[in-house]
């Protein structure tokens, strides 16, 4: 189980996939109206880590390059979405390491389209795999023990757990799953998918999270720029209170102020 | 001589390069990764490969996504 530590939030670095970030919020670039506000974005969230995705070249169409807008000191941590199975997975995974842009890789196997809902079985394997051939390898699970643990003796950097499913903003719904994962897996838990807004992203932090992971909320917001930084600020408050250590929930009320030394007129009324 | 790109069927002429291919998309070599009959091929090594008859490429691109 993991403790709380008396260490300050100045210090609170994450270490994960080799590298040492000052920021607890990771970000998508999917969504956007337009990519060209992805650098404000990254700037206001305060984000060091962001998500891409890799697709064939549409030569019908003249697209925009979505790394022309990722500022460069961003860790770029591409996915494999449309994967629909491990070998799938570890295709995608290897193109994308050949781009040339570090060996960071967040595992999707996803067949149902209707919840998007991944397959821990599929993603195991892809992890043993990529995880032998030197990826950082950070898969997206259903809150699921068993495959949790599977990841960590495959030798994943974190596990990505769902709190709903992707785009629906409805919240850390596998609340209680995820609280048994945080205590029971020494690997960082980045909670991903479902966080809709900020109150939800300081809530998984609160509870223990080591990050959080957020696109459609931010990506599809009136102002992007500002729920960015809104994100940072809850990430940020969440994590605070996490080591600062959270009261204990009771039943019955227990006073704040002394329950002695009323004024007499109080006293005989009280 | 035909060639899959992309899942799309393309006739050539005459023979090409992956360069000469992505030159005359006006695509920028270094945006893209390429494969070849399910072997990536290395930036450095467009320029000396050769398209062949019936050949498979798959020409991908980072793209927005979460």
């Amino acid at each position: 189980m993991k403790e709380h530590h008396a260490k300050t939030i100045d210090n609170d670095l994450f270490e994960v996939g080799g590298k040492i970030l000052t920021s607890r919020l990771f970000i998508g670039t999917g969504k956007y109206a337009s990519d060209d506000i992805i650098p404000q974005v990254c700037k206001h969230s305060g984000a060091c880590v962001i998500t891409v995705a890799l697709r064939r070249v549409d030569f019908h169409s003249k697209t925009d390059n979505v790394m022309q807008h990722i500022p460069e000191h961003m860790q770029l941590m591409p996915n494999t979405s449309g994967a629909r199975n491990a070998d799938e997975a570890v295709r995608i995974a290897r193109l994308a390491r050949a781009m040339g842009c570090g060996n960071w890789i967040k595992i999707e196997v996803i067949t149902d389209n209707r919840y998007l809902l991944p397959d821990g079985y599929e993603t195991v394997k892809a992890t043993e795999i990529l995880v032998r051939e030197n990826f950082s390898v950070f898969p997206y699970i259903n809150p699921d023990l068993y495959v949790a643990r599977d990841l960590v003796n495959a030798g994943a950097s974190a596990i990505m757990p769902l709190g709903a499913p992707i785009g629906t903003n409805r919240g850390i719904r596998t609340e209680e799953m995820i609280h048994i994962l945080i205590e029971e897996i020494d690997i960082p838990v980045i909670v991903d998918a479902g966080i809709g807004k900020p109150s939800h992203a300081c809530q998984a932090m609160e509870s223990g999270a080591d990050a959080c992971l957020v696109n459609t909320a931010i990506a599809t917001s009136d102002n992007p720029v500002l729920m960015g930084e809104a994100f940072a600020d809850a990430v940020h408050s969440g994590r605070k209170a996490y080591l600062a250590g959270q009261a204990v929930t009771q039943q019955w009320a227990s006073a704040s102020s002394p329950l002695t030394g009323f004024l007499s007129s109080l006293e005989k009324n009280s | 001589m035909l060639v899959t790109i992309n899942g799309e069927d393309i006739h050539f002429s005459k023979s090409l390069t992956i360069s000469d291919f992505l030159k005359e998309k006006d695509i920028a070599s270094d945006t893209v990764v390429v494969e070849l009959n399910r072997q990536i091929i290395p930036t450095e090594a467009y320029e000396n490969t050769f398209f062949n008859d019936k050949d498979s490429l798959e020409i991908l691109r980072f793209v927005g996504g979460g």
